[in-house]
């Protein structure tokens, strides 16, 4: 205990960030701690009773084990290592047994069939030091839900050891690259949940998707389509696939406001999901604009010459960040949702692109061009410049926060001989534990929903 | 006509009769700004072959694209010049309309992109309409990065990359 203690004053030190920490809990992780000392944790396999319970169980475990081990904040301890046969949860467990395996913290759990087929997943999780049960839960489902259950519990595990909400019962939209017949670029809109299970397309081949962003209520997508010959703002309904145009031109409502030629690009929700921010183009450059998605009505919010990009809002509401070219190279800047009070939070040299508002509000993520490298990096929102880079290298895009806004999401480009390849990439807060995002081919754009109920 | 126009026309002219069959319909009126003298179709099999009016005969007689400096969206003299062949062709074509697309290299990160490429799109799209050409024929719209006609990485392709090129859209012939 006095060792994490420790670190995590180290590493809080190290940030320059104020604030004590102090741990009541016998068992905590400090999710800003990055993988500097993951905890160990086992995870034996649920038990059950038929064989069936026997195999979902063992397929819940292996989900949570590694949604536990690709946050870096646990390492799963090897099962070949377990001396303990677990064969009933509600047993306690020989705890010397997995403290002389340097397991800190144990979780056991058991899955039931019920007659109706629904499955019953309950669980339970140890200090194996303090010898004391720290979580018990139990969740009902249809069985075809399992991997739901198993990111929930995931997370339970993660709130419980860490005192930070979870990220694991999620799922990720993104861009699929790829390359046709005769040699156009294919972009499709994929969704998988977090971690690269259920995989699925949401567009076809027959037109450019890309630039996706959640809802607060996951259940709707924005995104910038090219079906329409050029890039437009589409709103897109994952639950009844219907998707609709929402600044084409000649419309009615707000479309007859934009110039037939002008392109509309990635749209943000506001936190309470009733609004979007985006850029419009007219003749004279993009602009942010606020767009009602109950009264349809439009609202210009910057009038500046040089283009105004990349809208996204702070998590109360009350203030947008952008990216704007008009103090010569493009730097972020932060307004008011009025467009009121514009303030610079980027000073240093090189391009800055993509903010990124987090989910705390005290930072923005974004990317930075500097000498022909790209770093994604954080910035204090109070614009005080104060800046941290949580990774460099050939080709940086698109940060998307965790719901828990502890880890970071990015597209990441390497030069190949046949072209740069492009894939998705987590990072967390601290700079640490970078991880490839299990898509199957080249791809980009990530979007992070909310946590699902 | 001016004398720019008729060397063009000329130039058209000598294209076509280097085609080894000179792809004329007899049964649709041939599209063309005035009276040709047709060469003797003699027994030449060199060169392309294409009509007047087509997106060929532009490419050759114009040039299709501008190119533009890395996160520029300015014209060059040569850009310029380009600019004002494609206005003196679309002069001679007045019932063809243009998109003008503005292209990006790689190095910039998607939406930044999709809006320079925009700029590149109206800076050539302005010129033409100062050169004379009715803006009601001109359409623009910003390919960002997305549609590379250069894939590799190296800074050779990423010029070709940076541009704005020009499509013959309606009222041209095919």
């Amino acid at each position: 205990m006095t060792r994490i203690l420790v670190l995590i004053a180290a590493f809080l030190a190290l940030l320059g960030w104020s604030g004590v920490v102090t741990a009541q809990e016998p068992l905590r992780v400090d999710v800003t701690q990055g993988n500097l000392d993951p905890m160990p944790i086992a995870v034996p396999d649920f038990v059950g009773v038929s064989d069936e319970a026997m195999r979902r169980g063992a397929d819940i475990t292996r989900v949570v084990a590694n949604d536990l081990a690709s946050s870096g904040l646990f390492a799963p301890v090897d099962q070949e290592a377990f001396i303990e046969d677990i064969t009933n949860i509600d047993l306690r467990p020989r705890f010397s047994d997995w403290r002389v395996i340097n397991a800190d913290a144990l979780l056991v759990g058991s899955v039931t069939i019920q007659e109706d087929g629904r499955l019953v997943v309950g669980f339970r999780l140890w200090d194996t030091r303090l010898e004391e049960q720290l979580l018990g839960l139990q969740y009902r489902t249809a069985p075809e839900n399992w991997r739901r259950v198993a990111h929930r519990l995931a997370d339970a595990v993660y709130e419980r050891l860490t005192g930070e909400t979870g990220y694991f019962n999620t799922r990720i939209v993104y861009v699929s690259e790829g390359r046709g017949i005769e040699g156009e670029p294919i972009r499709q809109l994929a969704l998988m949940d977090q971690d690269g299970a259920n995989p699925s397309f949401l567009t076809d081949r027959s037109y450019m998707a890309l630039l996706p962003n959640y809802s607060p209520s996951a259940q709707e997508i924005t995104y910038v389509s090219f079906l329409d010959g050029q890039a437009t703002t589409y709103l897109y309904n994952l639950e009844t696939g219907r998707q609709e145009a929402l600044f084409a031109s000649g419309g009615a409502g707000a479309a007859s406001q934009v110039d037939p030629d002008g392109q509309s690009l990635s749209a943000r929700f506001s936190p309470d999901g009733s609004e979007l921010a985006v850029s419009i183009e007219t003749r004279s450059g993009h602009d942010i604009h606020l767009f009602d998605l109950r009264t349809r009505n439009l609202q210009r919010l910057t009038q500046h010459p040089a283009d105004d990009v990349e809208p996204s809002f702070s998590p109360d509401g009350e203030r947008i960040v952008f990216s704007s070219a008009r103090g010569g190279g493009s730097q972020l800047y932060v307004m008011d949702r009025d467009g009121s009070d514009v303030q610079r939070v980027t000073f240093g040299s090189g391009r800055y692109t993509t903010p990124v508002w987090s989910p705390r509000g005290d930072l923005i993520a974004f990317t930075k061009q500097i000498g022909g490298q790209f770093a994604l990096g954080v910035v204090r929102a109070d614009g005080s410049g104060i800046e941290r880079i949580l990774f460099e290298g050939y080709f940086v895009d698109t940060p998307a926060w965790s719901p828990n806004g502890r880890v970071l999401l990015f597209t990441r480009g390497e030069p190949r001989t046949n072209g740069t390849r492009y894939e998705i990439w987590s990072v967390d807060l601290a700079g640490f534990n970078l991880r490839r995002l299990a898509t199957g081919g080249m791809a980009s754009d990530p979007a992070w929903s909310p946590l699902i109920e | 006509m001016n004398i720019k126009l008729f060397a063009i026309a000329a130039l058209g002219a000598f294209a076509t009769a280097c085609a080894s069959t000179p792809p004329v319909d007899d049964t649709a009126p041939v599209r063309a700004p005035d009276p040709i003298v047709e060469p003797d179709p003699g027994p030449v099999d060199t060169g392309p072959g294409y009509e007047l009016g087509s997106t060929a005969h532009f490419v050759e007689a114009a040039g299709d694209r501008v190119f533009f400096g890395l996160d520029r969206h300015d014209l060059s003299d040569e850009a310029r010049a380009t600019l004002r062949r494609q206005a003196a062709w679309l002069a001679s074509y007045p019932d063809a309309r243009i998109l003008v697309a503005g292209n990006c290299d790689e190095r910039g990160t998607r939406e930044y992109n999709l809006a320079l490429g925009a700029r590149r799109a109206n800076a050539a799209r302005t010129y033409l309409i100062s050169q004379g050409v009715d803006p009601s024929r001109v359409s623009t719209t910003s390919y960002g990065k997305e549609r590379p006609t250069c894939m590799q990485s190296s800074e050779t392709c990423w010029a070709v990359n940076r541009n704005a090129a020009t499509t013959l859209v309606g009222g041209y012939t095919n």
